[in-house]
């Protein structure tokens, strides 16, 4: 793994989001009440609704166009709708949000 | 005409006078006493209003209208001294008022216990308004001692603790209302009291009150003092006899009665907790009903007897569901069948005998209770299904668990709603007579219309005798993160002075950490109306639309509608508009129905620049995308148009910005027509004015969306100036009562446009409105725009980070 710098935590709005754009398509970083960030799709595996503009609540978001809700952890569609969305390791250090470079789709230099 | 006096205005009483007056309006001329200074009301419902959780106003059941309409003549605050029998009148204190017949209703005094120092200050009964306004009143932080642990004080207790006092509740028995659960349930109710705050004292017996002049403690008689600033005797009740008595007439434990009713005196007759039939004394509401109706027969000369039957009980303490019915003590002969989940809090117990059913108790789940104690009563023999009888009607005769299954299977005499005696066949019938939802089923049979804690089962009675045509109510609670209705959680963050997110889920006990989807912005739109100084809109609380200020297209992209006040623009802005469509690649323009000019496609990140650039031509957001005021769409009024009868479009763009900037349960649109021709369609908006030659009409609850709803005349006023504070008031009156996203259309049809009309019509308490409008309007009414389009902000709108670029270099 070889993980890069993306930002600052206070960059991300508390129970917010903000996005990265990659090679492989945007990237929502997730902030969540307890200051956890997790990293999924932006793209709702049900009609691509931008995840990052969802409410965030406990670790879930739930997609602004049709009201699907996804666990951040795991990627999977709560309640009754099923479906999984892409999760990204991510951590936070000194204040720094880290993502997984390689995990991204992002070919290393190395 | 003959003439009735009534002494008492109770439940009974007003339950015998509504049926007495629908059955023969003409019969009587009907005076009512009434020693409280007011009318009747749902006096079981005194626990919500203890608790916050309803208004006194809403638990009246009979109003000065009713009384005035149905030819009432009221004496309220005035008590009855004597009667003589002889010339047949009754001696009030103000006057003497002669009578053909007579009815005590004077119901039940609180069992004080006679011990030292009950009679100090600060030593209560909980019976009527006065005792429950006395305990409302005790500053939060005080230390309550109830002495009962009955229904009624527990439901004391219970609502002290929701009101922030430290309470302890003292019974004389070994467990928690012991005449209506067996120690096991008990247990749970005491365990769930403990869990609110609530301490519980069992084989508690009180020595004494102390205190000089002001009650300051209470003593035990094992020695234990316990501080106090406020004492609550709950500990029982016994009929009020002393007139009765004095009159002559027969009183044993009670006044004693006929199965008409009628007392030791032909022409005088008695209904309610003073009255004792066949030895047996009536303290529930049940039976009290049944007797209303039955003297109500007999005062018209028709046929009817009353018949005590079994009773059950529930108790009225959010969040703690218990019932039980029938006997339940151990006996010989007796076998019980018993249930027990203790992680989730529930207790069944099942008491049977020779293969039929004689008692039950339900602790945590009591949603078949009405079944159980349709079998208690009808002595159903039960051996076929003894195996699951437990688990409720839902899994007898081997049907799956369909939630509706139980009700379907319910005969026509099962009881429904306990406090009216309503049977399901009876609540069928009123659906076959064309009843379709549960407020004209309630109108229609009185079904859930007490105590309301039926209302799931009548709605389930709907949903399977009319099938798909019945739209089941989407659960009464907010969502899956709380039990609590909208209405309930309103009404707690204003009773006790909830002023943050965390302060919600904490006291109101949220079983999420920071609620969902559903729940938040809700919390979040009903904190910053009822606290605008001390509570902050939480973006992060709000649909994507409300967090942007711009609507969210299916693509991902947005629209932006810059306001137009009252649909007015110049060259100078539709300039500004287009140069702005122009430099952002804007695909589509469009006029909407609200007079205003939509760009649609701007990518997110296009926002805070676009924004920046129409505020430099003075334009601000349209708030085309909030539950906030949206438009106010007006004619050319008297400036152009040969019919104009007043300014209309200086009133709508006054109007606009007065208003704009608020957030409102739900979106709210207007539009002020300068005549009757009605050219700004205001007849089908949320508030709608149209002017005459005389004034202004001012309309409201109209929508054209999902409904279509011609809007209600609210009031008709001569200036402007009135114009403008009736609307104002009336938007405020909305934000600070209706649920989120009702219309003002839905709110008003639970409501009713007369108390909206006696609320606003009431002039302090319209300027009261309009005040509070004002104070939040110093903090909400900025352009968001122009806060977002700043640096700091507008970074927020692009990406965190953009490795594609790196990637490619």
């Amino acid at each position: 793994m070889s993980w890069i710098d993306i930002g600052a935590l206070e960059d991300i709005p508390l129970r917010g989001a903000r996005v990265v754009k990659t090679a492989a398509g945007c990237v929502a970083l997730f902030r969540t009440d307890a200051e956890e960030v997790f990293a999924t799709s932006n793209s709702c595996a049900h009609k691509g609704g931008p995840l990052s503009e969802g409410i965030v609540h406990g670790r879930r978001v739930t997609c602004p166009l049709h009201n699907w809700v996804w666990s951040l952890e795991t990627g999977e569609a709560q309640g009754a709708d099923e479906g999984r969305i892409a999760t990204y390791p991510v951590r936070v250090e000194a204040g720094r949000i880290l993502i997984d470079d390689a995990a991204i789709g992002r070919r290393s230099a190395a | 005409m003959e003439r009735l006096v009534v002494i008492g205005a109770g439940m009974a009483s007003g339950r015998l006078l509504e049926h007495l007056l629908e059955a023969d309006p003409t019969a009587y001329r009907v005076t009512l006493f009434n020693a409280e200074p007011r009318g009747n009301y749902n006096r079981i419902m005194l626990s919500p209003v203890l608790s916050g959780e309803k208004s006194f106003a809403e638990i009246v059941t009979h109003d000065d209208d009713w009384y005035a309409a149905h030819g009432v003549t009221c004496r309220f605050g005035e008590r009855v001294t004597g009667i003589d029998r002889d010339r047949k009148v009754v001696i009030g204190e103000r006057g003497e008022v002669p009578y053909d017949r007579l009815v005590f209703g004077t119901g039940s005094d609180p069992f004080i216990i006679p011990c030292p120092g009950h009679d100090l200050d600060g030593v209560i009964a909980y019976r009527d308004l006065d005792d429950t306004n006395r305990m409302i009143d005790t500053r939060p932080g005080s230390r309550a001692v109830v002495i009962g642990g009955g229904l009624l004080g527990l439901e004391a207790a219970a609502g002290l603790r929701m009101r922030g006092l430290e309470v302890t509740v003292l019974h004389l028995a070994g467990h928690l209302m012991e005449r209506q659960l067996d120690p096991a349930a008990g247990y749970l109710l005491r365990a769930d009291l403990e869990r609110r705050g609530i301490a519980v004292m069992t084989q508690a017996s009180t020595r004494c009150i102390r205190g000089e002049g002001r009650v300051e403690a209470v003593e035990l008689e094992d020695g234990t003092v316990l501080p106090a600033d406020l004492v609550v005797m709950a500990v029982g009740i016994r009929p009020s006899v002393a007139l009765a008595r004095q009159s002559g007439l027969v009183v044993n434990k009670a006044i004693a009665v006929d199965a008409q009713m009628r007392t030791s005196d032909a022409d005088i007759f008695a209904v309610g907790e003073c009255v004792e039939f066949a030895g047996q004394l009536f303290g529930l509401v049940a039976p009290l009903y049944d007797q209303a109706k039955v003297l109500a027969a007999t005062l018209i000369g028709q046929k009817a007897a009353f018949a005590p039957k079994q009773l059950s009980t529930k108790l009225k303490v959010t969040g703690c569901d218990l019932f039980s019915a029938g006997d339940f003590g151990d006996g010989p002969g007796r076998e019980d069948i018993v249930f027990r989940d203790p992680a989730r809090g529930i207790y069944k117990r099942l008491v049977v005998e020779d293969d039929t059913l004689i008692g039950a108790v339900l602790y945590g789940d009591t949603a078949d209770g009405n079944w159980f104690f349709g079998l208690i009563r009808n002595g159903t023999d039960i051996s076929d299904m003894r195996d699951t009888l437990v688990f409720g009607p839902a899994y007898q005769g081997g049907t799956t668990a369909d939630p509706l299954a139980a009700v379907a299977a319910l005969p026509a005499d099962a009881e429904i709603c306990g406090c009216n005696g309503v049977c399901k066949g009876r609540i069928v019938e009123a659906i076959e007579d064309g009843a379709t939802d549960l407020g004209t089923v309630r109108a229609q049979t009185k079904a859930s219309a007490s105590c309301g804690t039926c209302t799931g089962l009548v709605e389930q009675v709907l949903a399977a005798t009319l099938g798909d045509a019945f739209q089941m109510p989407t659960a009464q609670k907010v969502c899956d993160c709380t039990d609590l209705s909208h209405e309930d959680v309103r009404r707690l963050i204003k009773s006790r002075s909830l002023k943050s997110q965390t302060a919600v889920w904490q006291e109101l006990g949220w079983r999420t950490p920071n609620g969902c989807h559903v729940c938040r912005p809700a919390v979040n739109f009903y904190l910053l109306a009822d606290w605008p100084l001390d509570y902050r809109d939480d973006p992060q609380s709000r649909f994507v639309n409300e967090r942007k200020h711009a609507n969210i297209q299916k693509d991902g992209t947005f629209s932006v509608v810059p306001r137009m006040w009252g649909g007015i623009t110049t060259a100078d802005e539709l300039r500004a508009i287009a140069d702005a469509a122009d430099k952002y690649d804007v695909p589509t323009v469009k006029v909407t129905g609200g007079q205003r000019i939509d760009l649609l496609g701007v990518k997110g990140e296009d926002l805070p620049a676009i924004w920046a650039d129409l505020n430099a031509a003075g334009l601000v957001s349209g708030h085309a995308y909030s539950k906030g005021l949206r438009t106010v769409k007006t004619c050319v009024g008297t400036d152009h148009c040969r019919f104009g009868t007043q300014d209309s479009t200086g009133l709508g763009i006054r109007l606009e910005k007065r208003l704009w900037g608020s957030w409102t349960p739900h979106k709210v649109k207007l539009a002020v027509s300068g005549c009757p021709r009605n050219c700004a369609e205001a007849t089908c908006k949320d508030v709608g004015i149209v002017c005459v030659d005389s004034g202004f009409e001012i309309g409201v609850g109209g929508a054209a969306g999902m409904d279509v709803k011609e809007v209600q005349p609210l009031v008709k006023v001569a200036t402007e100036d009135e114009a403008v504070e009736w609307t104002v008031a009336f938007i405020q009156l909305y934000r600070e009562h209706a649920r989120y996203l009702d219309r003002p259309y839905k709110w008003l049809a639970k409501v009713g446009l007369d108390w909206v009309q006696q609320t606003l019509g009431d002039a302090p308490e319209r300027k009261a409105l309009v005040d509070r409008f004002d104070l939040s309007q110093t903090i909400y009414q900025t352009d968001p725009w122009a806060e977002l389009a700043v640096r700091e902000k507008a970074c927020a709108f692009a990406p965190i980070a953009n490795l594609t670029l790196e990637a490619a270099e």
